[in-house]
């Protein structure tokens, strides 16, 4: 497929926008919002693969972003070894007994024959292995949180490339797409909504209190980059001189380089997905998926697997958000596991492939930046309408006074009006698929 | 020797005769005292957040029986209908009206009612309508739904704010833990919250109302009708315009009262109205969606679980095993993760019984 003259349009009209902002304001504003742009652009192809070629219903895109997030200190952040000695193994071993618990649990449902015996079974295997699980888990946890806390307190990471985070959360990502798939793919698609909601809740609630893990609410700062430190480049005499020679401030063009070199590795990453997506919706594979998509008992008539193939592009579509998750961590430099809002990471996102254009990967990616770039300036925009409209009351009036506090949450207000009229008017999005 | 100062029975087990008697006492004391701290920590705080789930369940059915789709919004629709009502109650308080002992909120609820009937009738005009008319897909309703949620979320925080409000007011209690023990003479105090009790006399009073109204009136038959099979209904000169009006404003009441009792029993925060989603979603799949009793049932089955999976068992083990004395808490999940409980009942649930406990229309 080929783009269009308007749809090249569509996308030069948002490239000026941010230029704009640039040229207005400032350009660290402008390759902010380029960067989270092109990061959100990736999450709404995600999004995309799940809704728009197999019209599965997810609503836990939060949750996978917060397990490529988790990814990101799990392999980047160098690793405390005395907690590792306090109670690394003992908690890895009782992980494993959990999982060998429920596997064991599984397969006695699927091995005992149908009758009395079975489900004393199943809860006799499930409840004695929670017992052991957490007898071997919390003497473990409480010896690894006991480590100096105020600047540890966690296992740590295992101190590789964050690059290498990257991929390592997209597979995180597809092991709970594939939990979840398993159990609510093949039922209504509300239930999956509501599966995807929970699990994705638990991710957050598993984020913000495992401290051995994520360190919880005290977050985890200062996870390594891919690309130089600010400070390195202005102490560099070369950088400086060859920014000086061209007449910038060094410490604003250090700033630059580094959003601009995070714009490339993301742009780049962007252009890969694309391009597979593309060539996946393109190919046999893709038009089976929307033949699903369009009609499943047809589709099913034909010999095709549909509950194999929903499991397969939900994990695709959830892999591609954990990348997109770790992505963003990498950018913030920190987990903030409080910071993760269904409103914002689940919602917003779909809000974008809606507006964008489901069923389109070009459609996505202009939806993730435009959205992300209306998200970014509905609030100054709000603030800014409030005050002309309040200029006239007097100062101190209660109304005036409350409606410049709550300006702010115009966004919210925004983005559901963007998405009723889109739904209403163009339910197609802004490239319709083709 | 009074029951209060009494040595612990292990340390004055079977030395005597007496003090083998007084120690046989002291176990059947013991375990009033359990089943008081039980009672106190577990059964009525769940009896009174099941009564709320169980409402808000009510409300995600009917609209999931007779609109066919499930409403996102309604989260935010109870949050909308608790804001018009604390609106209300700031009102009447500032004109110095008070319904003491009870909260003046009550006196407030009706107008908070009307205000979210209205509301949501506004945004079926605006909104469900065409949708209704296009016959769209379900699916395609639940994302309209999340933009609804959007703009209701947006319009609440607008009004109100995000920050946590309080307007209870009256008696906080209807029998305090110290005055249950001075009556009682036990160790462990049972503390009723006068709110507590509302919810669930009000939750009561409006199920069956609610059922009154199904069973019992012309248009609420002609609703379960509808919920049955469309096409019948239509067929027998049932307006479905009506059916659906009918419907909002019996979602927006009980979406009021759910979140005006939530509110006062727990408190006001815009954000944990969007939260109760999942339990609340639970609650309805789990006692079958579409069907009244499975949700009130599927609240109930919820607020228990995840009051007792979560609670500390210790007190109440103290005195059941006085011998053993627990190193934590006896906690089998620390209460961060109460989702975890509605979300592993909802999958098992889904796995071993897809259309819920109480048959469903769902599959």
């Amino acid at each position: 497929m080929t783009l269009k003259l308007r749809d090249m349009t569509l996308f030069l009209a948002v490239l000026a926008l941010i230029a704009a902002t640039g040229f207005l304001q400032s350009w660290n504003v402008a390759l902010g919002i380029l960067n989270m742009g092109l990061v959100s652009a990736i999450m709404a192809l995600g999004v995309n693969m799940q809704w728009g070629y197999a019209g599965l219903f997810n609503i836990g895109v939060m949750g996978f972003l917060a397990l490529g997030g988790l990814s990101t200190v799990i392999i980047s952040k160098p690793p405390v070894i005395e907690a590792w000695d306090a109670g690394g193994p003992r908690v890895i071993f009782a992980l494993l007994v959990g999982t060998a618990a429920i596997v064991a649990a599984i397969l006695a449902w699927r091995r005992i024959p149908v009758g009395k015996a079975r489900a004393p079974a199943l809860v006799a295997i499930l409840v004695v292995g929670f017992f052991v699980y957490r007898w071997l888990f919390d003497p473990a946890v409480a010896a690894i949180e006991a480590v100096s806390p105020a600047r540890a307190g966690n296992l740590g990471g295992l101190g590789l490339p964050i690059l290498i985070a990257w991929p390592v959360g997209a597979l995180l990502a597809a092991g709970a797409a594939w939990v979840v798939g398993k159990t609510a793919l093949g039922l209504r698609s509300d239930y999956l909504a509501i599966a995807t909601l929970g699990i994705s809740e638990i991710i957050i609630a598993v984020l913000k209190n495992e401290d051995w893990l994520s360190r919880g609410v005290k977050n985890v700062s200062g996870i390594p980059r891919p690309v130089p430190y600010e400070i390195d480049l202005q102490n560099s005499e070369r950088f400086v001189e060859r920014v000086s020679g061209f007449g910038f401030d060094p410490v604003t063009a250090s700033t630059i380089t580094v959003k601009l070199a995070y714009a490339g590795l993301f742009l780049a990453v962007l252009l890969l997905l694309l391009w597979l997506a593309q060539a996946a919706l393109n190919s046999p594979w893709g038009r089976m998926m929307r033949a699903i998509r369009d009609n499943e008992v047809a589709a099913e008539a034909m010999g095709k697997d549909v509950t194999a193939r929903h499991l397969q592009v939900f994990i695709l579509g959830s892999a591609v958000c954990g990348l997109a998750g770790a992505m963003m961590t990498t950018l913030d430099g920190q987990l903030t596991p409080a910071s993760y809002q269904p409103l914002r990471f689940t919602f917003l996102i779909w809000v974008m492939v809606i507006v964008g254009g489901s069923g389109n990967n070009f459609g996505a990616v202009l939806g993730g930046m435009l959205i992300w770039y209306l998200w970014v300036m509905v609030e100054p925009l709000g603030v800014a309408l409030i005050g002309g409209i309040t200029a006239g009351m007097p100062d101190g009036f209660w109304l005036k006074e409350h409606l410049l506090e709550t300006a702010a949450h115009m966004r919210l207000l925004t983005m559901g009006l963007i998405l009723l009229l889109v739904l209403r008017f163009s339910p197609r999005g802004l490239i319709p698929e083709r | 020797m009074s029951v209060a100062d009494r040595t612990p029975p292990w340390t004055s087990s079977g030395t005597c005769r007496i003090g083998f008697r007084l120690s046989r006492l002291e176990d059947g004391l013991d375990f009033l005292n359990a089943f008081v701290a039980f009672a106190n920590f577990v059964m009525l705080p769940a009896v009174a957040y099941g009564s709320q789930l169980a409402l808000g369940a009510l409300g995600v059915t009917m609209i999931y029986g007779i609109l066919r789709f499930s409403n996102f919004a309604h989260g935010d629709t109870m949050a909308f209908g608790a804001m018009a009502t604390i609106l209300g109650t700031w009102w009447l308080q500032a004109m110095g009206v008070s319904l003491d002992p009870f909260p003046t909120a009550l006196l407030a609820l009706p107008a908070g009612i009307a205000a979210t009937a209205v509301f949501v009738l506004i945004t079926d005009r605006l909104v469900y309508r065409f949708y209704r008319e296009q016959k769209s897909a379900p699916v395609i309703l639940v994302i309209v739904s999340m933009g609804v949620m959007f703009v209701t979320n947006g319009l609440v925080r607008f009004v109100i704010g995000v920050d946590e409000q309080r307007f209870a007011d009256g008696a906080r209690f209807i029998i305090t833990a110290r005055e249950f023990k001075e009556l009682t003479g036990l160790k462990e105090g049972l503390a009723i919250k006068s709110t507590a009790m509302l919810t669930v006399v009000v939750a009561i009073i409006v199920v069956a109302i609610l059922f009154w109204f199904l069973n019992r009136t012309r248009t609420g038959k002609s609703m379960r009708a509808f919920s049955d099979n469309e096409d019948l209904a239509l067929l027998s000169g049932i307006n479905p315009e009506r059916v659906v009006m009918f419907t909002w404003i019996m979602v927006a009441a009980l979406a009021t009262v759910a979140g005006v009792l939530y509110g006062l029993d727990k408190s006001f925060k815009p954000f944990n109205y969007f939260q109760l989603l999942l339990p609340i979603f639970a609650s309805a799949i789990v006692g079958g969606l579409g069907n009244p009793i499975g949700a009130i049932a599927g609240g109930f089955v919820i607020a228990f679980s995840e009051v007792t999976i979560t609670y500390a068992f210790k007190k109440v083990a103290g005195y059941l095993i006085p011998a053993w004395e627990p190193q934590g808490l006896v906690q089998l999940l620390s209460t961060d993760y109460k989702f975890a409980v509605s979300f592993g009942i909802l999958i098992v649930v889904l796995l071993f019984r897809p259309t819920g406990l109480f048959r469903g229309k769902a599959l």
